[in-house]
């Protein structure tokens, strides 16, 4: 048999080793196939942020948006709306393969941290001055783009700062004619508005949110003159006065009790959002971009009202009277593209004022170029009280390379004395300094100092 | 087949009652919350809808751009489940068919890469992709190729291993036949071995559309707003302004569907499968 | 077994043809990357250098060091994190085990719309894995979910967090194990088949009482296919990250806070990949050695036998 087969074999044998060859190009070729239309390479590529209501209604908005700036200058662009949640990957993974977008938006938080990657084009003297000067732009904004006295890596785009938003009707209801003036006051007028048997809360946070909570804890931080991080880049989490500042946010769950255990759980703005509408809280602390999707929702639009967020009296000694931290995007150009004039281009037309006009009209945040804001959707009503809060009375998060470090281990540990007060559990002093101790160590431990 | 005792049927209804529960509830509330109004799902729960409303099946496709990603996640995990199984078929039949210095080592290292934790290799896998987009021109990342490229790996071992399994179940004699009709060991492969194991190729097909269907992390760093999957899809849902529950689960039982179905027509093929690789 | 090409003077490079789209892909996608993650552990990679990373400088043992000093802050955690894991896993595995073995043997016998209970059954390991995670992140909302309108409803409490503090660690199990059952079914199912029905029968009129059937005949069957099963089910659950991530989305509890979650937050949210690089690899020589021994105990076991 074998010296059969093994003729019979030869002759067939022949065509094979052709075969597997032949495979392989054809997996290329089904592969190659498979090639989504990526992107051209004419076009500029810009990665926006998700402003509005969803990245649908982003889309919508940038492609009208710039539609103008083809026409004008007949650079075609390709917009892609990444959410929150994966931007930073995404930045990430551009920033480290040299491939991606040729402008994209960043979390102003971010700045100095996408600085460090060297990345993306600082805009120097000149390049500021192709925008306009960096005087157009608001201080409060500018602050926060990078280190301080480099070139920033990023420039403002859209800006947000935190206020307090509260349903008037449930204070006409309460017998409640005005907003509150100080912290005192606003501890009070939301304890009159707990009704736990009914499920009714003066106030909601988010409390699993590490962002927020990072953000509170240093928006408390500077007011009672306690320093995260300081000049030097040191961490100093266990300071009394950083400690006493993130008690003070816990407490609204464990002490006072005016926010709902649940808020625990509640892991992003939108839900907290979703709470304030629904009516099972009172107020809401927030940044501006929490107005369109609260604006349309079923709660009425008259009964939406904004409040800056009330300062302890008297401020602790050594704080700062500061409401806000300077919220928003900037937005930036990759080094690596091969289309940076054109990019800058891009960059002059999104922070021009027509287009920050537009933009910011339609996401419902704030311009970062003074002469914006003589147009009447951000001198009156709710907007103006945002604006005046973001030009006067906000300071930036600590502009470190580290920044989302920050964010991580404050803003979890936070999360975790929630989670401990919400089971009824004892957070005080001492537990929050535990907290606070942890998070610096896992800080420093990482390569931060 | 004699009657069994009385309390054993007792002990197997009671048994089965409780898993079917533990499996049932979940889904019940999965189908039920897909046809509540908004209000329903945002209340506490109630075990029956208030009103029966189909609402959220329209609206799911608006809230998110929930037919791209379907359709990026169909091409996906079906070129990936052809081209695993392809693959997986010649390298089986290599495996079951020949000894060769290096055949257990490779049956080794295959199932070895089951222990591989996905953390470690993304970062420089997506550092390849990129590097290999820019060296040649064929966009790897950021596209559907590269995730196929990535999940038709994800499932060879699997596949390859019960492959195996079901060719060798696919006596000698049969290809000693094909040799003697002249058949090279390709022509054997086609016209005896694999007509002998289809059920076994329809499992691991199956199989491979599974895990391709499914996977979340991959998919979230490689995959830009044109080649999105389902995976990372949904998730944007719950970044809308509140959490629409209701066309969450509309649109997780509308892509479960299809898996689902595929797999309960297929899984005893898969069962068999895993007799004959078990039994090796 | 089919042993029919030998190697011949022409055909020896048959199987290694056969075998090169395997090798081409598994190289690309699996070997080639985690040398490279091996190689990024070595460096002190992180944002300052991300952009030129070939160039990173290089940290010797320091990362690992740094993740293995169980005094500082980071070594602690990833300790915590590994035990935690650990914990999980084998909770997992025992639990979705014995359900599927239960299962399994109450399907053993034919009855009428067996079929059905079996495809109702093997559902929940259809699901896409989100579906799955979405499902009982919904049902386990403290306000607005199942599980505690069902427990106050039953009049045993319902006011619990499941998803914070130290509950989060039994929803993670619980829907583990929900998930993950029907395959340990499915694999032992197979096993049973095995065992021609007659053997059941002739040990039943010989007297052999349920109990004694199943530890003579089906048992001994079953150990092969156990054995492999339950290794396998381990190494999937330790690994497992889509389920934590899913689950608690960004606020992943300490309770629950799994290697492979804990080792993505500390490097991609973070940007200090040299240390994740090196976290994962202590990751795979910890299941390395959970192999090994694996294999060494079933080996010692067959040839005690």
């Amino acid at each position: 048999m074998f010296p059969r087969s093994r003729n019979g074999g030869a002759r067939a044998r022949e065509p094979r080793p052709v075969r597997a060859p032949c495979l392989l190009l054809v997996l290329v070729v089904l592969s190659a196939a498979l090639v989504g239309c990526g992107g051209q390479q004419r076009k500029l590529v810009y990665w926006a942020s998700n402003q509005g209501s969803s990245t649908a209604q982003d889309q919508q908005v940038l492609r009208a948006e710039l539609a103008r700036f083809t026409a004008r200058t007949g650079i075609p662009v390709e917009i892609e709306v990444i959410s929150w949640n994966d931007l930073l990957n995404r930045i990430l993974g551009a920033a480290t393969s040299g491939t991606g977008p040729d402008v994209v938006n960043v979390g102003n938080t971010w700045s100095a941290s996408l600085q460090a990657t060297g990345a993306f084009v600082p805009f120097d003297a000149a390049a500021m001055d192709r925008l306009g000067g960096r005087g157009r732009f608001l201080e409060a904004a500018m602050s926060s783009t990078g280190v301080p006295g480099r070139p920033p890596a990023a420039v403002p785009l859209y800006g947000t700062s935190y206020a307090v938003f509260y349903d008037k009707r449930r204070f006409r209801e309460a017998g409640i004619t005005a907003p509150p003036r100080d912290w005192a006051e606003f501890l009070a007028v939301a304890r009159k508005l707990t009704d736990p048997a009914h499920d009714r809360f003066g106030l909601t946070v988010p409390g699993a949110s590490y962002t927020e909570n990072a953000h509170f804890a240093f928006l408390f931080g500077v007011q009672h003159g306690a320093h995260f991080v300081d000049q030097q880049g040191h961490t100093r989490f266990t300071s009394p006065a950083a400690v006493a500042a993130v008690q003070r946010y816990v407490e609204l769950m464990s002490c006072q009790h005016v926010v709902r255990p649940d808020d625990a759980e509640v892991s992003s703005v939108p839900e907290a959002a979703g709470d304030f509408t629904s009516g099972r809280a009172a107020m809401l602390i927030a940044q501006n971009s929490a107005l369109p999707p609260i604006l349309d929702s079923d709660m009425p639009a008259e009964d939406v009202g904004v409040f800056p967020l009330p300062l302890p009296n008297p401020l602790p000694p050594g704080g700062n009277p500061v409401r806000t931290h300077v919220g928003g995007s900037n937005v930036a150009v990759l080094r690596d593209s091969p289309r940076r004039a054109e990019a800058m281009e891009l960059v002059r037309f999104l922070t021009s004022r027509r287009t920050q006009v537009d933009l910011n009209r339609a996401y419902g945040s704030l311009p970062v170029v003074k002469d914006a804001y003589d147009d009447p959707a951000f001198s009156t009503g709710n907007a103006a009280v945002f604006g005046r809060l973001l030009a006067q009375e906000s300071a930036p998060v600590p502009m470190i390379p580290d920044e989302s470090r920050f964010e991580t281990t404050v803003g979890a540990g936070v999360r975790d004395l929630f989670a401990r007060a919400a089971m009824g559990q004892r957070v005080d002093r001492e537990q929050v300094r535990e907290a606070l101790a942890d998070a610096e160590q896992q800080m420093r431990g990482a390569g931060g100092s | 087949m004699r009657r069994e005792p009385r309390w054993t049927t007792a002990v197997r209804i009671a048994g089965l009652g409780a898993l079917g529960a533990f499996t049932a509830v979940p889904l019940y509330v999965m189908v039920t919350t897909a046809v509540k109004p908004l209000d329903d799902v945002q209340d506490t729960f109630t075990w029956l809808p208030s009103r029966v409303t189909f609402r959220p099946f329209i609206t799911m496709w608006s809230t998110v751009d929930l037919a791209e990603y379907f359709a990026n996640s169909v091409v996906v995990a079906s070129s990936a489940a052809v081209l695993s199984v392809l693959i997986a078929i010649f390298a089986a039949y290599a495996v079951s068919r020949y000894r060769f210095p290096g055949r257990n080592l490779f049956r080794v290292a295959v199932l070895s890469t089951q222990m591989f934790p996905g953390i470690l290799f993304l970062l420089p896998l997506y550092l390849m992709y990129a590097s290999i987009g820019q060296a040649t021109g064929v966009l790897v990342q950021g596209s559907r190729t590269g995730l196929v490229i990535t999940y038709l790996t994800f499932s060879l071992p699997f596949s390859i291993w019960m492959l195996v399994g079901y060719f060798d179940t696919v006596p000698a004699e049969l290809d000693e036949a094909a040799l003697i009709d002249g058949a090279g060991p390709l022509g054997t492969l086609l016209r005896v071995v694999l007509p002998a194991a289809k059920p076994g190729i329809a499992a691991v097909t199956i199989y491979a559309f599974m895990t391709a269907w499914g996977e979340t992390l991959f998919a979230s760093i490689m995959t830009d707003s044109n080649s999105r999957t389902l995976a990372v899809g949904l998730r944007e849902y719950s970044t809308e302004s509140s959490v629409y529950w209701n066309e969450v689960m509309a649109a997780s039982l509308t892509v479960s569907v299809p898996v689902v179905i595929g797999f309960l027509l297929l899984q005893r093929y898969l069962v068999r499968g895993l007799t004959a690789g078990a039994l090796r | 077994m089919a042993v029919l090409h030998q190697r011949r003077s022409r055909a020896w490079t048959a199987p290694y043809l056969l075998l090169a789209p395997a090798l081409v892909f598994e190289l690309l996608v699996h070997v080639v990357p985690m040398l490279g993650g091996l190689w990024m552990s070595f460096r002190e990679l992180n944002q300052f250098f991300l952009r030129s990373w070939v160039s990173a400088p290089p940290a010797g043992l320091g990362n690992y060091r740094f993740a293995v000093d169980f005094d500082g802050a980071v070594g602690a955690e990833l300790l915590r994190s590994f035990s935690v894991t650990a914990a999980f896993s084998l909770l997992t595995v025992v639990f979705s085990f014995g359900l599927g073995l239960g299962a399994a043997l109450l399907l053993q016998r034919p009855f009428r719309g067996r079929f059905l209970v079996r495809g109702l059954f093997l559902v929940p390991y259809a699901l896409p894995i989100y579906t799955a995670a979405m499902i009982w992140k919904f049902m386990l909302d403290r306000s607005d979910g199942v599980v505690n309108a069902a427990l106050s409803g039953a009049g045993l409490g319902g006011g619990n967090f499941w998803l914070l503090g130290g509950n989060a660690f039994l929803s993670l199990v619980v829907t583990a194990v929900w998930r993950l059952w029907p395959f340990a079914f499915l694999a032992l199912t197979a096993g049973m088949q095995s065992v021609p029905g007659d053997l059941y029968d002739a040990a039943e009129c010989d007297g052999a009482g349920p109990w004694q059937r199943f530890r003579f005949i089906t048992l001994p069957v079953l150990r092969p296919v156990a054995q492999v099963l339950a290794l396998v089910l381990f190494l999937w659950t330790f690994n497992d990250f889509n389920l934590p991530y899913m689950l608690f989305d960004q606020s992943v509890p300490s309770a629950a806070n799994l290697v492979s979650v804990h080792v993505y937050q500390s490097s991609f949210l973070t940007w200090n990949f040299g240390l994740g690089s090196a976290m994962s690899t202590l990751l795979l020589l910890f299941l390395l050695a959970v192999v090994l021994l694996f294999l060494a105990a079933t080996s010692w076991r067959r040839r005690a036998s």
